[in-house]
C-alpha cells in the first residue's frame, strides 16, 4: 500500500491496512537500533519539533532519539518557555514554528482534538503524542508491535485493558487499533472508571477483575494516577490495589502464556505487583524498545508523504 | 530497442549470464579468499540473483558463500520528493561485513542512485575489505560515477523505456523484459 497522510492524529483514522503497514515498516526500523551504527539517513535534512503542551519525559525521550536515529534536525520545546505562557494562541506558536521551515511538529497537548485543529491548518506534518484522555496513536501502535511480535497475530486474541479507562488516551487508543485489527478486547475497572457506554463500540466492559482477565491472552494495565483519588473515584490505594491490582493469585485467571503489558510509569504494589512486573510474562522494557522502532516509523512515513 | 511483451532475455538466457557472473568472480579471487566472499543482494531481485550466483559457486567450489538482503530505502536521496515511498523490504545481513569480500548485486544498472546508497547502507553494517558491484543488465545512463564489475548484458535503452527483471523466487517466472516506463512492472507480474 501507499501511505498518503501527513499527519498522525489518531488510530480511529486509520484502516486496518494502514496500521498494518506502519507495524511492518517497524519491524525493519527495529533492526537500525540492534546495528553497530545504529542511525540511518532517512530523514536527513529534515527538522522536527517536539512541542510538548503538556509535559512528558519517556515519550519525549524515545521520539527524540527515534528523531536521531534518523538522522533529523530537532528542536525540543516545552510549553513553560513557549510563548503559549505569554498568552499567544496554539495556532499562532505552531504557525510561528512552521515559518522556520519546519517539516513535522511532534506535539502533546492536554485538550482532545487539538491536533485536529491543526493539521489542516499548518502544511507541515502533525504528529500526536498524546491530547487530552483522547489518543495517543504511537503508544497504542507499540501495544500492538509488542503483542503481534509475541503472539503471532492480533485477530481473535483476548485483550483486557485494566484501570482508569475514562481518562486513558492509551486505552482509547488501543482500542480502536485492536478492533481494528479484529481482537477481542475487555475493559475493566472500578465502575466509576470503566465507562459503560464503551460497549456500544463493540468492547466487553467488566468493573470485575477476574471476569475481565479470565482467559486473556494479552493484559494491559493502566497507571492508577494517585492525583483522581482526590476526586473520589474509588475509596483507597489500597482498596484498588486489592480488588484490581495484579498479583500472584490474580495472575492465575489469565492464561498461562499471557503477557503483561503497562505503558509505564508502573505504581508498583497497586495496579501491579512488583513479581509481576519483573516476571516472566512482564513485557514492559519491550514496549519501551518497541516503541522507538514504531515511532521511527511513523516519522519516516509522514515524511514521506510531505 | 521496442518494448516487449515477449521478454528480451529468457529464462536460460539469465542461467548462462549468472554461471558467467560467477565464473568472473572465481577467476578474479585466489583460492584462500573465496572462504572471505559473501554476497548482498538489493531489495527485490538483487537478492535472488545473488542466491543463484552464490549457488553457481558452490557447485563450483564446493564452499556456499553467505547471502545477505539489503533494502535501501532508508537511504534513499528522495524521500519527501517521490509522491509515495516504497514499500520496505526485509533487510537481514546475517553476517558480520568486516574483512569480507563483498559482491554486491542488483538486477538493473541504470543512474547509479540505488547502489549508492546501498554503499552507504554496507558502511553501516561494517568494514569490508572491498566491494564490486555485479548487475544483470547494466542500461547505462548512469547519473552518479558507478560501474558495474560483473555485468550479464548491457543494453542501449531510452529513458522513457523500463528494463524489468522477472525472478521465479518473486514473480513467479523468469524473463527480461522492455516496458514503457510509465506502465511499471506490477502489471506485468499481474
Amino acid at each position: 500500500m501507499n501511505w498518503t497522510k501527513k499527519d498522525l492524529l489518531s488510530l480511529y483514522d486509520l484502516s486496518a491496512e494502514e496500521i498494518q503497514h506502519i507495524l511492518d515498516t517497524a519491524a525493519e526500523f527495529k533492526k537500525v537500533s540492534e546495528r553497530r551504527v545504529k542511525k540511518v539517513p532517512a530523514l536527513r535534512g529534515k527538522t522536527v519539533v517536539n512541542f510538548f503542551v503538556e509535559p512528558s519525559t519517556r515519550t519525549r525521550t524515545s521520539f527524540e532519539l527515534a528523531e536521531q536515529r534518523l538522522s533529523a534536525d530537532i528542536i525540543n520545546i516545552a510549553a513553560s518557555s513557549s510563548s503559549l505562557s505569554k498568552g499567544e494562541t496554539l495556532l499562532d506558536t505552531t504557525k510561528n514554528i512552521e515559518a522556520l521551515q519546519v517539516d513535522i511538529i511532534v506535539m502533546r497537548h492536554s485538550a482532545a482534538g487539538a491536533h485536529n485543529f491543526l493539521a489542516d491548518k499548518l502544511k507541515c506534518g502533525v504528529v500526536n503524542a498524546g491530547d487530552g484522555a483522547h489518543s495517543h496513536p504511537t503508544q497504542a501502535l507499540l501495544d500492538i508491535f509488542t503483542i503481534l511480535e509475541k503472539k503471532g497475530k492480533i485477530e481473535g486474541l483476548n485483550v483486557s485493558i485494566i484501570g482508569d479507562i475514562l481518562h486513558s488516551r492509551v486505552a482509547r487508543s488501543n482500542i480502536w487499533g485492536l478492533l481494528k485489527l479484529g481482537a477481542n478486547v475487555t475493559i475493566g475497572g472500578p465502575a466509576t472508571l470503566v465507562p459503560k457506554d464503551f460497549a456500544k463500540i463493540g468492547v466487553r466492559v467488566c468493573d470485575n477483575l477476574k471476569e475481565a482477565v479470565e482467559g486473556a491472552d494479552v493484559v494491559n494495565l493502566l497507571r492508577i494516577q494517585h492525583e483522581r483519588q482526590k476526586a473520589a473515584f474509588f475509596p483507597s490505594i489500597n482498596e484498588y490495589a486489592n480488588i484490581f491490582g495484579l498479583n500472584e493469585e490474580t495472575i492465575k485467571y489469565l492464561k498461562k502464556d499471557a503477557l503483561v503489558m503497562h505503558p509505564g510509569p508502573i505504581n508498583r504494589g497497586v495496579e501491579l505487583a512488583s513479581s509481576i512486573a519483573d516476571g516472566p510474562q512482564s513485557v514492559i522494557l519491550e514496549q519501551v524498545t518497541n516503541g522507538l522502532a514504531v515511532r521511527m516509523a511513523v516519522l519516516y512515513l509522514v515524511a514521506g508523504a510531505l | 530497442m521496442k518494448t516487449t511483451t515477449v521478454p528480451l532475455f529468457k529464462e536460460k538466457d539469465m542461467d548462462f549470464m549468472i554461471a558467467n557472473i560467477a565464473e568472473s568472480i572465481l577467476s578474479k579471487l585466489t583460492k584462500n579468499k573465496l572462504k572471505d566472499l559473501a554476497f548482498i543482494g538489493i531489495q527485490i531481485r538483487g537478492v535472488p540473483l545473488a542466491d543463484r550466483i552464490a549457488e553457481v559457486i558452490s557447485k563450483k567450489t564446493g564452499i556456499t558463500p553467505p547471502v545477505a538482503m539489503l533494502d535501501i530505502s532508508m537511504y534513499r536521496d528522495d524521500i519527501g520528493i517521490r509522491k509515495t515511498l516504497p514499500h520496505i523490504h526485509i533487510t537481514d545481513v546475517p553476517f558480520d561485513l568486516d574483512e569480507k569480500i563483498i559482491i554486491l548485486v542488483d538486477d538493473v544498472l541504470h543512474t547509479g542512485r540505488t547502489i549508492r546508497a546501498a554503499l552507504d547502507a554496507i558502511t553501516d553494517y561494517g568494514r569490508p575489505d572491498y566491494i564490486r558491484l555485479a548487475v544483470l543488465i547494466d542500461r547505462g545512463n548512469q547519473e552518479f560515477p558507478i560501474k558495474a564489475d560483473y555485468i550479464g548484458e548491457t543494453i542501449t535503452i531510452s529513458d522513457d523505456k523500463l528494463v524489468s527483471v522477472l525472478c521465479l523466487e518473486t514473480d513467479n517466472k523468469n524473463g527480461v523484459y522492455i516496458l514503457p516506463a510509465k506502465i511499471g512492472e506490477g502489471e506485468l507480474i499481474k
